[in-house]
C-alpha cells in the first residue's frame, strides 16, 4: 500500500515536468503499432486463461500486464 | 480446488474501446496427475462512440490425481463456473472499466470487482493506467459443512506504456495485492518427523498466517522488425511478506505468412524461494507458529515452451461479421521442485527423490469480429 502511494507520486511529478515534451514520434510514424503481430496476447479470452495457469501453478502474483485482482487458488 | 479471480484482461494499450467480438475457446490442462479442462465464451459489444460491454463465461472441469492427493487425500472430481461482466467508457483520452466476477466451485466462491483507469497523454505517445480491484471469497471444506471462513483481498495497479521509436513500445506494470482471511488450504497437511511410527513421519494441518501482502513489477517491450515480425520481451521480480522471492523471463517471437496466418512461439521461465514457513518435512509436530507443504511455496524453477498458430479465414457474407479466426496454442511445461520430494517414489523420510512434473496445455478458440 506504502508502495503503491509512494509509485503514484513519483509518477505525478514526473508527469508533472513533462507536461512540455513534443512527441518524438509522429502519428504518422506509429502504422507499426497498429499491425497485429506488435500485439503480445492480443486474444482477452486466450489471455487470460494462461494467466490462470500461471497463477495456478506458482506462488507469484501480479503485474502480468493484463489484469488484476488475484487468486483464490490453496 | 481451484478457484481464481479470473476478471476479463484490462486494457493496457491506448485509450480506444475495444472491438466487437465473440470468442469460443476449449482449453485443456494435464500434467502432475491433473486434468482441467472446459470452455470458455466471451462476447464484447459496443454501444454507440463511448460504451462497451463484455460478458464471459468459463468452466474448469477439473480430475485430480496429484500428487497432494496421492499423499494425503483420495482423487476427485469437481466443476467450477465463473461469469464475469465488464463495462468500458471512453470520455476524450481516458477510459473507464468497471468488472465484475463470480466464480462457484463446491467448496469456494470468489468475488471480485474491479475499477481500471488509462488516459493517454504526451501526444498519446504515453498511456498511464491505475486499477483497483476488490474481493471477496469463502472457503468450505466438503468433510465438515459447518466449515465457512472468509478471505479479503485488495488490489492496487499502476502502469506506463510508452512508445519509444517508431519500432519499441515499452511497459511498466507495478501491482501490490494484499489477502487477510483464511489463506490455508482445509484439506492440506503438513509433514512431520516421527521415529515412532513406521514410516517415521505423520501429518498435521498446516497453519498459514492469515495476511499476505505482495509486491511485484514487471517491465515489457515489444518492438517491430523490418520484414513485418515482432519480438515481445517481458521481466517480472516478485516479493512478498511470506518470504517468497520470484523472477519470471519471457521472450516471444510473432511472425506472419501472407495476409492469412500468423505464427507465433514463446519461452517463459520462473523461479522462486520458498516461504519462510515452508518445509518438506518438519522436525516434529507443532516445531513452529506456521507450518506449510504446499508444492506452489516450495523452492521450484519452471520452463514453458509454446507455439500458436492463427488463421484469418477468408470473408463470408453472414450475419455481420467482418471478419474470422481459428487459433491453436500449444504449451508445455517442466516443472522441477528442489525441496519438494515425491513421497509415493518411496525411500526413507526426507531422503526420497525430488518431485518433478511436466504439463500439457492446449488452447483452441474460434474468434469473430462484427
Amino acid at each position: 500500500m506504502r508502495y503503491a502511494r509512494c509509485s503514484l507520486l513519483v509518477l505525478l511529478a514526473c508527469l508533472a515536468g513533462c507536461s512540455g515534451v513534443e512527441p518524438w514520434v509522429k502519428p504518422y510514424e506509429r502504422q507499426n503499432f497498429a499491425d497485429l503481430v506488435m500485439i503480445a496476447d492480443r486474444d482477452p479470452v486466450s489471455l487470460a486463461y494462461i494467466e490462470h495457469v500461471y497463477e495456478a501453478r506458482e506462488g507469484a502474483r501480479g503485474a502480468l500486464g493484463g489484469h488484476g485482482g488475484g487468486c483464490g487458488c490453496n | 480446488m481451484l478457484a481464481l479471480a479470473l476478471a476479463l484482461p484490462a486494457p493496457a494499450r491506448a485509450a480506444v474501446l475495444p472491438d466487437d467480438r465473440a470468442d469460443a475457446l476449449y482449453h485443456r490442462y494435464e500434467g502432475g496427475g491433473v486434468t482441467v479442462d472446459g470452455p470458455s465464451l466471451l462476447v464484447r459489444k459496443k454501444f454507440g462512440e463511448k460504451f462497451s460491454v463484455a460478458a464471459n463465461y468459463y468452466v474448469d472441469m477439473v480430475s485430480s490425481a496429484s500428487i497432494d492427493v496421492v499423499t494425503q487425500a483420495s482423487p476427485y472430481k469437481e466443476t467450477r463456473r465463473q461469469a464475469s461482466l465488464a463495462a468500458d467508457m471512453l470520455n476524450g483520452k481516458t477510459q473507464y472499466s468497471l468488472a465484475y466476477t463470480n466464480s462457484e466451485e463446491d467448496d469456494y466462491t470468489a468475488n471480485t470487482a474491479s475499477f481500471d483507469l488509462s488516459q493517454d497523454m504526451f501526444g498519446d505517445l504515453t498511456t498511464v493506467s491505475l486499477g483497483f480491484s476488490r474481493a471477496w471469497d469463502e472457503v468450505r471444506n466438503n468433510t465438515d459443512p459447518a466449515f465457512k471462513e472468509p478471505v479479503d483481498r485488495w488490489s492496487y495497479r499502476l502502469g506506463v506504456a510508452q512508445i519509444l521509436t517508431p519500432e519499441l513500445m515499452m511497459g511498466l506494470t507495478f501491482e501490490t495485492i494484499t489477502d487477510e482471511g483464511y489463506l490455508n488450504n482445509p484439506y492440506r497437511s503438513a509433514r512431520y518427523r516421527d521415529p515412532d511410527d513406521t514410516t517415521s513421519y505423520l501429518w498435521e494441518p498446516e497453519i498459514y498466517p492469515h495476511t499476505r501482502t505482495s509486491n511485484a513489477v514487471s517491465v515489457t517491450a515489444d518492438y517491430y522488425l523490418w520484414y513485418r515480425a515482432a519480438l515481445h520481451g517481458m521481466y517480472r521480480y516478485y516479493t512478498d511478506t511470506w518470504g517468497v522471492g520470484a523472477n519470471t523471463a519471457r521472450l516471444g517471437y510473432t511472425h506472419p505468412i501472407g495476409e492469412r496466418w500468423i505464427l507465433e512461439a514463446d519461452y517463459r521461465w520462473y523461479d522462486q524461494s520458498a516461504a519462510d514457513f515452508y518445509s518438506d518435512l518438519f522436525p516434529y509436530e507443532d516445531s513452529q507458529n506456521f507450518v506449510g507443504r504446499d508444492k506452489e511455496l516450495s523452492t521450484f524453477q519452471s520452463q514453458m515452451v509454446t507455439v500458436g498458430a492463427t488463421w484469418r479465414l477468408p470473408p463470408f457474407e453472414w450475419g455481420g461479421i467482418e471478419r474470422s479466426t481459428v487459433n491453436i496454442f500449444y504449451d508445455h511445461a517442466l516443472y522441477d521442485y528442489a525441496d519438494f520430494r515425491d513421497i509415493p517414489k518411496g525411500g526413507a523420510a526426507g531422503t526420497e527423490p525430488l518431485y518433478h512434473f511436466g504439463a500439457d496445455v492446449l488452447r483452441v478458440f474460434f474468434s469473430i469480429w462484427f
